[in-house]
């Protein structure tokens, strides 16, 4: 059960750039959570639009299960019901008179019936965290982390089983960001489903992910855990990514000599790099 | 004479039903003063909803207050008379580029505004070729603002304003739908502006770290001013902050985190290098 990339290559029509992806091999399997890091013009939306067929790779075969999602016959349709595509600021795709409708406007395309339909947008928007008190309400009246949320819930109403989000924070402050992130997490553990989400923060998703994969000028140039991945800070840089603080502090201090010759020190959260500095001052004032 | 001066400032929005009846009463500003002297670089920090957008709104006269009053180098926002010259003395940036820009090529784009107050050409010219070099996009001067970033965009949006001349630029959240290296680029270029030209900056955001190199923060929760001081005083108080749901710098917050644990660290601290250096030192 995955979705598989290989040796996909893509090329904007009219464009004389560079190819958008370069040759980029990748799977993704089954209850991943994976961040998706680079930076603008690197290709990475370009990528996630072929895991839900909207793009035909110019060139290598996008696969679903084992099976060439463009070859005759295979039903895109299908899969855009098990491949969840939220674009940047989804909210700005609402359109229906209440949230309520604007949740069933997914399942009502795949052709279910209308009890199955209200039944998923019901447990859809409860997941999100929107009770009744907002079924019946304009979308317009609520807050952008709340029509964030709103616009979310109309894809876990088809029951995807890969969720993949494009800059779902974006524009959000701290208490709307952490909402979206934990319900992804919820939804990653609680329900299952496969997410993958884009971001040009690293920061923001390391706490979460157990994957990331970074991109540059269309080429897939990390694939691996946080940890693994961090360890490229120079590389990172110059691409124009930052690794999290926490990372970099550690790295800065190890650098500078602070936790003595000990190279095997590395950190990524905050909790982490508190721990790193209060065993290394327990240790000196033990002594003492 | 004060840059910017708010004297009990309430202003309220309504919801209204279906038969355009009052529902309720919402006070996003509720009773805030707040002074700016010219040339200072000052940050209003609230979460969403905090009324630190209706402040800045409130600057130039987009909206008005339903008590108390906003002045602008002593010009009152209320006055009709004055508010053309209220609003090419504060000039205002907003969050999304994509609203703010018109011209079909960047200069054309950074000329509307000297255009439409009746700058000579000749000077149109001059404003616009300055403008740009200050945001630092002079190469892009002939290029279609389509093809920009979103924070070159962002950065021949505050361009647009520059060739106003103003004495005072208002900045609402303008780096919120950027990504790193653009919201690094408009950073500093407002404060190269602040800096070199002595523009008053007004900046309002909700992130810690674009803040700690400004001369004065202001925090406000629920429609109220309920911080202000420098960012070193500001930020010296974490457990506050944060019930106002919002972030302290990650070094502010580390260094917080150690010294509750007995590292003698200074409350002082807002970044990595500052934090690397004061660890070495105890070391």
């Amino acid at each position: 059960m995955s979705i598989k990339l290989e040796n996909v290559s893509y090329q904007y029509k009219d464009s004389k750039r560079r190819p958008a992806l370069n040759h980029v091999s990748l799977e993704i399997g089954k209850e991943e959570f994976i961040g998706i890091a680079g930076h603008t013009g690197s290709g990475k939306s370009t990528l996630i639009q072929h895991f839900n067929g909207l793009i035909k790779p110019t060139e290598g075969n996008v696969l679903f299960d084992g099976r060439d999602i463009h070859e005759p016959g295979y039903s895109l349709k299908e899969l855009r019901g098990k491949v969840g595509l939220s674009f940047q600021y989804p909210e700005h795709q609402l359109f229906e008179v209440t949230v309520f409708d604007d949740v069933c406007f997914g399942p009502k395309n795949l052709d279910l019936p209308e009890d199955e339909i209200q039944t998923r947008a019901k447990e859809a928007l409860e997941l999100v965290g929107m009770d009744e008190k907002y079924h019946e309400k304009s979308p317009f009246e609520l807050s952008g982390g709340q029509k964030r949320r709103v616009a979310i819930a109309g894809i876990i109403a088809m029951k995807p089983e890969y969720l993949i989000l494009d800059e779902p924070t974006a524009g959000l402050d701290p208490l709307g960001r952490d909402k979206i992130l934990n319900l992804l997490k919820k939804l990653h553990e609680e329900e299952g489903i496969t997410i993958i989400l884009v971001t040009h923060s690293m920061e923001e998703i390391a706490d979460y992910v157990g994957r990331i994969l970074v991109m540059d000028k269309g080429h897939l140039e990390f694939d691996g855990t946080p940890e693994e991945v961090f360890e490229h800070r120079e590389e990172l840089e110059k691409m124009g990514l930052t690794i999290p603080f926490y990372a970099a502090i550690t790295d800065d201090l190890k650098k500078a000599g602070y936790f003595g010759e000990n190279p095997e020190i590395s950190a990524i959260t905050l909790q982490e790099a508190k721990e790193a500095i209060l065993t290394k001052w327990k240790r000196d004032h033990k002594s003492c | 004479m004060k840059m910017v001066h708010i004297k009990d400032l309430i202003y309220r929005y309504f919801t209204r039903d279906d038969d355009n009846n009052i529902v309720e009463t919402i006070e996003a500003i509720a009773g805030v003063n707040m002074d700016v002297e010219q040339g200072q670089f000052i940050a209003i920090l609230g979460h969403n909803g905090s009324g630190k957008s209706s402040l800045a709104k409130h600057i130039n006269g987009l909206l008005q207050p339903a008590e108390g009053a906003v002045y602008v180098k002593g010009m009152n926002t209320a006055d009709e008379d004055e508010i053309w010259q209220i609003r090419q003395t504060a000039g205002i940036v907003l969050q999304n580029p994509d609203n703010q820009i018109i011209g079909n090529i960047v200069e054309e784009d950074v000329a509307f505004g000297p255009e439409n107050i009746g700058v000579p050409t000749e000077d149109i010219w001059r404003r616009v070729a300055q403008s740009l070099e200050a945001v630092g996009m002079e190469a892009f001067r002939l290029s279609s603002p389509g093809r920009l970033s979103g924070g070159q965009k962002q950065r021949v949006a505050i361009a647009g304003i520059l060739a106003m001349e103003p004495e005072c630029i208002i900045l609402d959240e303008p780096t919120a739908m950027l990504d790193p290296k653009g919201r690094e680029d408009v950073i500093r270029t407002i404060h190269q502006l602040n800096r070199e030209k002595g523009i008053t900056i007004i900046l309002i955001t909700h992130k810690m770290d674009e803040v700690v190199e400004a001369d004065k923060l202001f925090v406000m929760d629920h429609g109220k001013v309920v911080m202000s001081g420098t960012p070193k005083e500001v930020f010296s108080d974490v457990e506050q902050i944060k019930k106002y749901r919002l972030e302290v710098p990650h070094a502010t917050e580390l260094a917080y985190e150690l010294r509750k644990e007995g590292i003698p660290l200074p409350e002082s601290i807002m970044t990595k290098e500052e934090l690397v250096e004061a660890l070495c030192r105890l070391n």
